[in-house]
């Protein structure tokens, strides 16, 4: 799962630059993102990593640089924009609906409709086929959780992320973003939700990580974006590098010629 | 199959618990209105006669439609305190037209009418463009609903109103029952909303708006239009709960509706909808009009004071939510 440097990036940026008042979040960011791999993100807190992938989803837009799907220029003004564009995006812990049953989770913001007159003109829902399609995109990414009739808050930790996870995998027709999906986990629900990425990966969608989580990162990730101070300091490999020294890099304490860089 | 295990084993516990609280707020305000009715039934003859009941159903039918709009209001969290103002210069506006200034009755109904719905579209942009509390808000609109009332009506009730402003009052016999066309319009009110709130996607976006703005927000649901559509929905059926209290009392009353915001909130609580907002039903809250509505009358006909109907109602109100903060709490 190496990345080729010869194929297009599904996901690229380039020079992005976001102010806020005075503060710098990003200064010229770079980023790649290739087809069928796991990219995570590590850097200290501060370096930029969720204001890098709120551009890429839509939640912010950048002062300045490019970005680039599938080597085409695109503009997200909010991140609908990004999701019609097949980037889908899991935050951190208010992705879902407590209330809300899993097949109305899954289908939040884009339920479907019956097909008849009543569908069309009164927006009536179609929930036997919600119920059935969301059983299949749980049952795909083979995540147990019984009736997709039950309220999200009936769930533990880690089925609450494999239902977000299956959300996005379930509609992202080019990316998955990911940020810090297992922060909140313990360390059994951590591993289900790192087998779910692989998962997703191994139906063909590309999964970008951010993750405080280094032991984590190295098992899981191809490729290892390192921000430090709002810019892109290395692109590194589980192989190419150690934990020490990737930690040594996102702090400046090494310089920033990484093997793979640019 | 380990992972199998591992997932099932995860969501056990919390599971049941949730699932007694759910079933706690639904059958509760059902098992309390029964035993309610079956208590009054025992301790006097005269609660279950068919000309009780018909007064029940004419007493509760303004609130019934004014705890629609409330409910809408508090599964987005927010709380309406402007409903019965808005209500009472609703009837205010729509009998002046009509008696003192001539218009025809029917402009004079949408006039009045469409005040109400004005009144919800305020509250709906200052909540939603402002960004301001619901409760400041409506603390405010309540307030300015209530001197416009005092204002355009002088202080004076009124009377002689043509027919078709009335026509909410007139009755027909069901069942051996005396039954008003406002009490019928309240249910069928309350079907419709159950309808587009259980079965539509801006039904479902206003649960989810209420549960969780920010993953509303992020999933796509334009929340802020889903908030502004309650309130001003809401808005029109104080309007029409307007024409309704005007059918039955067959006057413009400046004093009417006071109390009518707590009432509906009350009657909403006890039905069992949340106050955290994204939980809860319509139907219950029509239960729960019918709790606090069976409680005054029976309390009435046992000859107990008025105001310890107000102290009954607090208690009501109380209990219902500490029943729903309990269960909250004990799922977190």
């Amino acid at each position: 799962m190496s990345a080729v440097a010869a194929r297009v990036p599904v996901l690229e940026a380039r020079g992005l630059v976001k102010h806020y008042g005075v503060v710098t979040a990003l200064d010229g960011a770079d980023f790649d993102l290739y087809p069928g791999e796991i990219l995570a993100l590590i850097g200290d807190n501060g370096a930029g990593k969720s204001t890098l992938i709120k551009a890429l989803s839509g939640a912010i837009v950048p002062d300045r640089g490019e970005i680039f799907l599938n080597g085409t220029p695109v503009h997200f003004r909010n991140p609908l924009e990004a999701r019609r564009n097949g980037i889908e995006t899991v935050y951190q812990d208010l992705a879902l609906a407590p209330a809300l049953d899993i097949a109305e989770n899954l289908f939040l913001g884009r339920e479907l409709r019956r097909r008849d007159i009543i569908g069309i003109v009164l927006r009536v829902t179609d929930r036997p086929r919600m119920l059935r399609e969301a059983r299949a995109h749980i049952a795909d990414l083979k995540i147990n959780v019984g009736s997709m009739k039950q309220s999200v808050e009936t769930l533990s930790g880690g089925q609450r992320q494999g239902v977000a996870v299956a959300r996005a995998a379930a509609f992202a027709s080019r990316v998955v973003i990911m940020d810090e999906p297992t922060a909140a986990l313990g360390v059994r629900e951590s591993g289900m939700v790192l087998d779910l990425i692989r998962e997703v990966r191994a139906r063909g969608t590309p999964v970008v990580l951010i993750s405080h989580n280094m032991p984590q990162v190295f098992e899981i990730a191809d490729r290892l974006h390192v921000m430090r101070l709002g810019r892109r300091v290395a692109t590194i490999t589980p192989a190419s590098h150690s934990m020490t020294e990737a930690v040594a890099l996102m702090t400046g304490a090494a310089s920033s010629q990484g093997p793979t860089k640019g | 199959m380990l992972a199998r295990l591992r997932w099932t084993e995860f969501g056990r516990d919390p599971g049941a618990a949730i699932a007694r609280a759910r079933l706690i707020s639904t059958l509760g305000p059902l098992i309390a209105l029964l035993l309610a009715s079956i208590f009054f039934s025992i301790r006097t003859d005269r609660f279950l006669t068919t000309e009780n009941l018909s007064l029940i159903t004419q007493q509760v039918a303004v609130v019934g439609v004014l705890a629609i709009g409330q409910t809408l209001i508090i599964l987005t969290a927010g709380v309406d305190l402007s409903c019965g103002a808005v209500m009472a210069f609703g009837t205010i506006v729509m009998t002046k037209l009509a008696v003192t200034h001539g218009v025809n009755p029917f402009l004079a109904i949408a006039l009045g009418i469409g005040v109400c719905l004005g009144f919800g579209v305020l509250n709906g942009l200052l909540v939603t463009v402002l960004r301001l509390p619901p409760f400041i808000v409506t603390l405010g609109t309540l307030n300015i609903a209530f001197a416009l009332t005092h204002i355009t009506s002088n202080e004076e009730t009124i009377a002689n109103l043509p027919d078709p402003v009335v026509f909410f009052g007139n009755t027909f016999r069901f069942a051996g029952t005396t039954i008003t066309y406002g009490s019928v319009l309240a249910v069928a009110l309350t079907l419709i909303t159950w309808f587009v709130l259980t079965k539509t996607v801006g039904g479902r976006h206003v649960y989810a708006t209420g549960n969780n703005p920010d993953a509303a927000r992020l999933a796509g649901v334009r929340t802020r239009r889903v908030l502004l559509a309650v309130y001003a929905t809401a808005g029109l059926l104080y309007g029409i709960a307007a024409l309704v209290l005007v059918g039955r009392t067959g006057v413009g009353d400046p004093q009417a509706g006071q109390s009518a915001n707590l009432d509906s909130i009350t009657a909403v609580v006890v039905g069992g909808t949340s106050l955290f907002g994204g939980r809860g039903s319509v139907l219950g809250t029509l239960v729960g009009t019918l709790i606090v509505g069976i409680f005054r009358n029976g309390l009435q006909l046992l000859g107990v004071a008025a105001i310890y109907q107000f102290l009954i109602t607090g208690v009501l109100v109380i209990l219902a939510v500490a029943v729903d903060q309990l269960s909250r709490r004990r799922q977190a």
